[in-house]
């Protein structure tokens, strides 16, 4: 049968790469290899302007050739400077932050740095908080800081040692600014000049790093490094690659998750002008067509009778069972103090629930993946690829070969939101799966069509809460606990080991957990939620719903303290600083407190996700059931800010992102099928709704943490809150019920 | 045979008529700056000019198109443009860049229609843009900026 999840095929780490968290080795040291030289390749079929493939077809050689041992730094006699990227770009701004952090150890001028994506190569490119290559957790910048902090300056004194062979000259007398080396005795070179010679110096063991405050250029605005491809068309993402002879694959998948095919006649598909062939795979029926309109119109003329098994259940279903198994107690996630007993002792306990629907990611590029077979029997891949080590390894299970044979060229990507990084390697399984399929003469691109990417599963989880606190009389909160049910989407992966501890998941509870505030007696639990439906991480994680649980508890706990929202957080907030520091900018900022107009409305609320604090103060207006949210403004601790207006742009995308999910979007089920397809049903946010937006970034000397991610738990809560502040009514389950505002 | 012109060239195609411009673009003429999202006219990201004017390609067979001046993301050119470009690049706009040539294209159709726009016109024009990144702050500001070039 063919199931939508494929379990067997799920890989297993390698051994010898380290399974650190995401969490403990953001905390941790993150010590990893460098490799560093100097060659002198140059164009390696990548365009100049950063652009893998530039507008020119991608030459294949370009990957195939060892990276060793210029693993993130190249300097070439033509005065360019290209930085390696391990790490996908989705938008989220690290292929200009990334060079940015070279070019500040190097002293290189910006107008020289180029960049590439880095191959598939798990030695060389893993990220330090995975163990293996992949982009998530907003740990790009974060796990490659002192990495490539050392490559920058292990490059710059490879430059000054050929200076002091060739000038005989102290290394000492020798400045380095802007790419060029001088000395006072009016002797000056290139990096370009020094390249051949440098590259033939040893690689040194020890490097000096800069001091945080002789930094020139983090800290600065620098235009994005993809400002012009991605304003002329020129950029090419992974739908674009165009192979010669290549065909497109479109699949059909079974309605239920779980659910497969009974029987398949393909002869009117076949049919069809432009289908060349029909494969049945494990995961589906794909059409293969010369190009992507007659591949749609084969797959239309399918005729697939598909079995009855798998998730049954409709929305409603599933959360009366999650209301059920929530009167248990679950997998202890936190304790400390007796929440029961403090409960049980208080006059005043407040109960409530929050319900959070699953989400859909819709990245605005739909998921595909290009594969061509090469002569010699091995493997090239093209996509937006966000975990290159799982995909390399899914892949060459599927054709029969070793992981090494799988070559990825990594393109841009048109959004992903956690989407294209799944711990099976779901779409890069299905393209080989095709290509296995075939006599491999042709290469396969497979795409995903916007209804097979809003149907297709790996959604953010559906959860419910439950939460019962009680005030302390003498101040803050007495007791508070929390119990949790929603799936898992770490059990059965290779990331279990790490992720699940004592029966937590820990993305299922990161937020409560983990909560800041000083709370004496604390008990958090969670349930599992097994079910066929296939679940992932959404932009935030967990985060996407404890914040506005824990958030918008606090705030009503304030209420019923009587006291100021602002200063009840505060107070139970000593031991966090950073959480402090960022709710009194963004107060500050906002002029939280002022009064407000009839019908507006001003709330807030703070959150760690990924080692940032987020802090966020939202402006609404209610009239009737209308709620339109005006203004957001943002404060936000991400330690050394590496380039501000990047951070900025994080943060406005987060709360857009965030926001549209809490005014409107969810993904329901229908007898076990989902209810929306496309943007028609599941409605996007679009530019009126968009509030205007105020980023203040906290000051900092302290080692930078993510941005892609923190942006997007708080807006929820704080639009929440200030739709409390406008009306007295709380609107705590995502997505908002407007409706319950009427005669409010 | 289907005769389009395309940023000025003529291309004399064997299609079926009713394949979406949008196809007959990104996958008989390989020119992939015009973007696939959601193939219903919801979200803007395939928008090209028919003389002139913004239209969904994807919701825009090709015997349709025969006869007019279709204009892409590769095509455009002129002081709107390049105004346009400009204002993108100075605010840094983009982040993962995908809808942003139908942005493009659309605030070129707004401003050349209206070169002073109010953010109601902006949000008439855009709305049907969609960015998933949630540019649209900087969209909108981009748009003030270029009209400063134009009026």
């Amino acid at each position: 049968m063919y199931a939508k999840t494929t379990e067997s095929l799920l890989p297993t780490l390698p051994a010898e790469t380290p399974q650190a968290s995401r969490r403990t080795v953001l905390r941790g040291s993150a010590a990893g290899g460098l490799v560093l030289g100097l060659t002198l390749v140059s164009g390696r079929g990548f365009a100049a302007d950063g652009s893998p493939g530039g507008g020119k077809a991608v030459t294949l050689a370009s990957n195939t050739a060892p990276p060793e041992p210029n693993a993130f730094v190249r300097i070439a006699p033509d005065n360019t400077v290209t930085v390696i990227v391990k790490h996908l770009d989705m938008g989220q701004g690290n292929t200009t932050g990334l060079p940015t952090i070279v070019a500040e150890e190097l002293d290189a001028d910006w107008s020289q740095i180029r960049f590439e994506f880095a191959p598939a190569d798990v030695k060389l490119y893993a990220n330090l908080a995975f163990g293996v290559q992949g982009t998530g957790g907003s740990t790009a910048i974060n796990n490659s800081w002192d990495q490539l902090r050392k490559a920058g300056a292990a490059a710059r004194a490879m430059l000054v040692q050929a200076a002091v062979d060739a000038w005989k000259v102290p290394a000492d007398e020798i400045v380095v600014s802007k790419g060029v080396l001088t000395h006072k005795s009016g002797k000056r070179a290139t990096f370009g000049d020094l390249a051949e010679a440098a590259g033939k110096e040893p690689v040194p063991d020890d490097v000096k790093l800069k001091n945080p405050k002789d930094f020139t250029l983090i800290g600065t605005k620098i235009h994005r490094i993809d400002y012009v491809v991605k304003t002329d068309g020129s950029a090419k993402y992974a739908l674009d690659v165009r192979r010669p002879n290549m065909l497109t694959a479109i699949m059909s998948r079974p309605p239920r998750f779980g659910g497969g095919v009974k029987s398949v006649d393909d002869k009117d598909a076949r049919a069809v002008p432009g289908v060349v062939n029909v494969v049945v795979v494990p995961q589906g029926v794909a059409v293969l067509a010369e190009n992507t309109y007659a591949a749609r119109k084969g797959r239309e003329a399918l005729k697939i009778v598909w079995n009855d098994a798998g998730e049954a259940r409709s929305s409603a279903d599933m959360l009366a069972d999650y209301r059920k198994a929530a009167q248990t107690q679950g997998a202890v996630a936190a304790k400390k103090g007796s929440a029961e007993d403090a409960l049980t002792s208080s006059g005043k306990v407040v109960e409530v629930e929050f319900t959070f629907p699953f989400l859909a990611h819709a990245p605005m590029e739909p998921l595909n993946c290009t594969v061509e077979k090469a002569a010699d029997g091995s493997y090239d891949f093209f996509a937006g690829s966000q975990f290159q080590t799982i995909e390399q390894m899914v892949a060459a299970k599927y054709l029969g070969t070793t992981p090494d044979k799988v070559r990825i060229h990594t393109m841009w990507a048109g959004g992903s939101f956690g989407r294209r990084a799944t711990p099976d390697g779901d779409y890069f399984g299905e393209a080989a799966a095709i290509m296995s399929k075939t006599d491999g003469k042709r290469p396969v691109h497979l795409v995903y069509t916007r209804e097979d990417e809003m149907t297709g599963g790996r959604y953010r989880p559906m959860f419910y809460h439950k939460i019962r606190a009680a005030l302390d009389p003498k101040g803050g909160i007495a007791a508070w606990q929390h119990r949790l049910v929603g799936t898992s989407f770490m059990k059965g992966t290779a990331f279990a080991p790490v992720m699940v501890k004592n029966g937590v998941d820990s993305t299922a509870v990161e937020g409560v957990s983990d909560m800041p505030y000083a709370i004496p007696n604390l008990l958090v639990d969670w349930h599992d939620a097994p079910t066929p439906i296939t679940t992932l991480w959404w932009r935030s994680v967990g985060h996407s719903h404890t914040a506005q649980a824990v958030e918008v508890m606090v705030d009503e706990l304030a209420h019923a303290a009587g006291q100021d929202p602002v200063a009840f957080r505060l107070a139970m907030l000593k031991d966090h600083p950073r959480h402090a520091g960022v709710l009194k900018l963004a107060a500050e900022k906002a002029n939280f407190g002022q009064k407000l107009a009839a019908g507006k409305g001003r709330g807030v609320a703070v959150h760690e996700s990924f080692n940032t604090v987020v802090a966020m103060v939202a402006d609404v207006t209610v009239t009737g059931a209308e709620v339109k949210v005006d203004r957001v403004v943002v404060a936000v601790d991400c330690g050394i800010p590496i380039n501000p207006d990047v951070i900025k742009a994080q943060m406005e995308g987060g709360v857009g992102y965030g926001l549209g999910a809490a005014l409107r979007n969810q993904i329901t089920f229908k007898n076990g099928e989902v209810e929306q397809s496309n943007f028609d049903t599941y409605l996007p946010l679009r530019m009126s709704d968009m509030p205007v937006v105020e980023v203040y970034i906290m000051p900092s000397m302290e080692k930078p943490t993510g941005v892609g991610e923190p942006g997007v738990p708080p807006v929820a809560p704080a639009v929440s809150n200030a739709i409390f502040a406008a009306t007295g009514k709380r609107l705590r389950s995502l997505p908002f019920d407007f409706d319950s505002l009427k005669g409010a | 045979m289907i005769s389009l012109k395309i940023n000025g060239a003529s291309h004399d195609l064997d299609l079926d008529g009713d394949m979406p411009l949008l196809w007959a673009v990104r996958d008989i003429l390989n020119m992939t700056g015009t973007k696939y999202g959601c193939g219903i006219g919801q979200c803007g990201a395939c928008t090209v000019h028919l003389d002139g004017q913004p239209v969904r390609s994807c919701q825009t067979p090709v015997s349709a198109a025969t006869g007019h001046d279709i204009t892409t993301i590769e095509g455009i050119h002129g002081k709107v443009a390049e105004a346009v470009q400009a204002a993108w690049r100075d605010l840094d706009v983009v982040q993962c860049g995908y809808c942003q040539s139908g942005q493009i294209m659309s605030a070129v159709g707004l401003l050349t229609q209206t070169p002073k726009p109010t953010d109601d016109d902006i949000n008439g024009a855009m709305d049907g843009n969609v960015c998933r990144c949630a540019t649209y702050g900087r969209i909108r500001a981009a748009i003030h900026q270029a009209s400063t070039k134009l009026v």
